[in-house]
């Protein structure tokens, strides 16, 4: 129910075409997976356990199918389209509405386009009297179709450009900004560049966790006067930091091309990479451990990492960064946000910022709700809640 | 110009018999490894470079041959004894000096006996080496529990404290009374413990990385090299320290891609420290090795980790001395009382004062700062290192010491 728009002559139509030699030769590689022995402990506290990884890479092996992954991206109007000297690709499908809000929808690592897919159908043609969007999703550079950078320098802050100027180029002159993880820093970004068209944005990882609170969980201040609600906020934090599900980040943020040569080169490796991930790491593949069709979604993500070589590339998006916490509003500087911020704490997810923090963190609030499901991964594990949201936070943005 | 010791009944004699399918699979895996996108950047700071890994692989696939390694290993006398429920692997080389001092000396991460084997001769047999023969020593080199040719434990708590606990069990077994103990990185975790411990029989130990420094102990920092050194360790954890908090927070994840990919277990391995990674990286890509940090060696350590799959179970002992130091948080060690040496290489993570080890230690009675020599000394510069060794621990030989 979607058309796609009139490109300009430097967009390029893409499909996704993987040769058979390289899915074969990933099975291949899944199949001759010299494995460790197994953890000593008998939970994920050193790592992903041994028998799930097993099992994951079993049915990826045997059962799992890419072409049905690659259809799927396929019956999405696909481009290509050169920005700041890369190639970027992304997914637009216009609403048949012509009042439709255009909005760029971010992912984040070890996301990709797959974890937003659910939500185009309804964000585009949404039940009537429903507000529709123009929906343009991009794969940040050194992800998936995207190409990958050779040289440093693609920051968030330049990747936030490159969104402009690709929204520019599809003929947005009003449009609005929304993501999650990574995206949410971009997101954020383009929030405090606040380009002429940007409207408004909407994150669901907000940089909440105020400058006080941040030191105190770094054991560099006193903790300060907290109410219950954010007791609780701060107390988890403290715990998950303790646990140390942060290890990637820092690793990543280091040595980019070490944690590189391992994912790159084993397909176990790197399906253990992504469960180290807190939005991964708390799936077990959907509520019924056996359900094929949740598996294949995490498999989709995985496969697409593997088969466009990106798992190295998409880790140096950390170094770039430089390591500061996407969680902190001081490290993330949103105070600077210029355009109205709209905010979405998802109750399943590991970081769930009380109110009082959002609102101290964003000068420019103007909506912050807490809904009880969804987590990490929000436009992928509960799509139609998540497009409720971003309805509701983009209402009156017209 | 050894001689084995009588081995005692559960003492057993070991000898590395490696098959050739293994060698040949791992031939297989090297030559179909898939590489990432070069790096962006013209130095280290985005880990282990591709030109690197490169040169390595074709190393690794051509001129390496592991037999010699293995041989070299089975030249020497070694053996395996259970202790505390995990088999220890271990080199036992009794000088012909009878009065050569017992010291067992161990290795680091991401070492090996591999890195200890060259300073077998100037410490068993002085004479041959430019020593004397009051400077013998009976030489044990145990492979740390989950290393090597030791067994992986199965059970949790083994952090370097456990091995502290083992390491004077075995000099007992072996029938040492009197003895003293040496460590780099890991070996110096564990050296460092037994030091606390101050089993019966240990008399004196000797470390070239300050424990306690790495621990985050408060060093002085008002003189101009206090200050270089403190600049040096925040470096490393800041930028140095990722594969550290990786093995801490999640062995098992990293393990996999060390277990299933040769050149991952590479890349992982040679990106310790900045000294020690330029040296191996030259060594590889401009053929141009620093002291004993040549191809072979550098590959007999890697292949060794490959061939006995402990990649993963190397990591998991920095998660255990995480654990250890979590439940430890806020209580202060007993001190070492001991007498204690140190040396400081210059190429070390950071140049480690005298001041610092005087803050360590209250009983020094070694220090020396040498002009050569980084991470691995024992392996770049066994023919200095052997010397430090020999001058450390010269005050503490029969009739200096009670």
């Amino acid at each position: 129910m979607s058309t796609t728009v009139d490109t300009a002559t430097e967009i390029r139509p893409f499909q996704a075409e993987i040769p058979q030699q390289e899915i074969d030769d990933l099975r291949r590689r899944l199949l001759a997976t010299r494995w460790p022995d197994k953890e000593t402990v008998g939970d994920a506290s050193q790592g992903v356990p041994l028998a799930k990884l097993k099992q994951l890479v079993e049915y990826w092996a045997t059962g799992y199918d890419w072409r049905k992954a690659e259809a799927k991206l396929n019956a999405l109007p696909q481009f290509l389209t050169e920005i700041d000297g890369l190639h970027i690709h992304f997914i637009h499908v216009r609403s048949s509405h012509d009042d439709a809000l255009p909005v760029i929808i971010t992912h984040g690592w070890p996301g990709s386009v797959f974890e937003l897919l659910k939500i185009v159908g309804p964000l585009t043609e949404p039940p009537s009297g429903e507000d529709a969007f123009h929906v343009v999703i991009p794969s940040l550079p050194g992800y998936g179709f995207s190409a990958r950078p050779d040289a440093p320098g693609w920051n968030p802050e330049r990747i936030a450009r490159a969104w402009d100027e690709l929204m520019t180029r599809l003929g947005y002159d009003e449009y609005v900004a929304q993501g999650g993880d990574w995206g949410a820093v971009i997101t954020e970004m383009m929030g405090r560049q606040s380009p002429s068209g940007l409207r408004a944005i909407h994150v669901n990882l907000p940089a909440s966790v105020p400058p006080d609170v941040e030191a105190a969980l770094a054991g560099a201040g006193p903790v300060p006067e907290l109410t219950d609600e954010e007791r609780v906020a701060f107390d988890a934090l403290a715990a998950s930091r303790k646990s140390g599900f942060l290890g990637y980040f820092v690793a990543l943020t280091a040595r980019p091309q070490d944690v590189g040569y391992g994912v790159t080169d084993s397909p176990a490796g790197l399906a253990a990479l992504f469960f180290w991930h807190p939005g991964f790491a708390s799936w077990s593949f959907g509520s019924d451990p056996n359900d094929p069709k949740s598996r294949d979604e995490v498999l989709d993500d995985i496969s697409l990492y593997w088969l466009t070589n990106t798992a190295a590339s998409s880790g140096r998006l950390y170094w770039e960064h430089g390591g500061a916490f996407p969680t902190s509003a001081a490290a993330m500087k949103v105070a600077e946000i210029r355009v109205p911020v709209a905010v979405t704490v998802f109750g399943e997810d590991g970081f769930r910022p009380p109110e009082s923090w959002t609102r101290r963190a964003y000068p420019t609030l103007t909506y912050v709700n807490k809904v009880d499901k969804g987590g990490h991964f929000a436009a992928w594990e509960q799509p139609q809640l998540f497009s409720d949201e971003v309805r509701a936070a983009f209402r009156g943005m017209r | 110009m050894t001689t084995i010791v009588d081995t005692a009944v559960e003492v057993r004699p070991f000898q590395v018999e490696t098959p050739q399918a293994q060698l040949d699979e791992l031939r297989r895996r090297i030559v179909a490894t898939r590489l990432p996108s070069k790096e962006l950047v013209a130095d280290r700071s985005q880990g282990v470079q591709l030109a690197t890994i490169e040169a390595l692989s074709r190393y690794w696939t051509t001129d390496y041959d592991w037999r010699q390694c293995e041989a070299k290993l089975n030249a020497l006398p070694q053996f395996t004894t259970e202790i505390d429920g995990v088999e220890v692997h271990f080199i036992h080389v009794k000088s012909r000096h009878d009065n050569a001092l017992p010291l067992i000396m161990t290795h680091g991460w991401p070492g090996s006996i591999i890195e200890l084997l060259e300073t077998i001769g100037p410490l068993t047999d002085p004479i041959a080496h430019g020593g004397r023969a009051e400077d013998a020593f009976d030489l044990v080199l145990p492979s740390v529990p989950g290393y090597g040719f030791s067994a992986a434990p199965t059970e949790l708590g083994w952090g370097a404290g456990r091995a502290a606990q083992a390491w004077p069990e075995l000099m007992q077994r072996l029938g040492y009374t009197r003895y003293v103990a040496q460590g780099g990185d890991v070996g110096a975790a564990v050296t460092d413990a037994m030091g606390r411990r101050a089993p019966e029989g240990l008399i004196g130990i000797h470390t070239n990385l300050l424990v306690p420094a790495l621990g985050g102990a408060p060093m002085p920092t008002e003189t101009k090299e206090e200050r270089a050194a403190a600049d040096q360790l925040a470096t490393f954890r800041a930028t140095g320290a990722g594969y550290l908090i990786e093995q801490n927070t999640r062995p098992q994840t990293i393990g996999y891609a060390l277990l299933d990919s040769p050149v991952a277990l590479a890349a992982w391995m040679l990106d310790h420290d900045t000294d020690s990674y330029y040296k191996i990286a030259r060594a590889f890509v401009d053929g141009q090795p620093t002291g004993n940090l040549t191809r072979d060696h550098i590959l007999d350590n890697i292949t060794l980790y490959w061939l006995t799959g402990t990649g993963a179970s190397a990591a998991r002992s920095y998660w255990e001395g995480a654990q250890a130091s979590a439940q430890a948080a806020g209580q202060a060690p007993p001190p070492v009382t001991l007498p204690v040496g140190f040396t400081t290489f210059p190429g070390e993570i950071w140049r480690t004062p005298r001041s610092w080890v005087e803050a360590s230690y209250p009983n020094v009675v070694y220090f020396n700062e040498v002009d050569r020599g980084g991470h691995f000394a024992a392996w770049e510069e066994p023919q200095l290192f052997s010397d430090e060794i020999r001058a450390s621990f010269r005050s503490l030989r029969d009739g200096s010491m009670s």
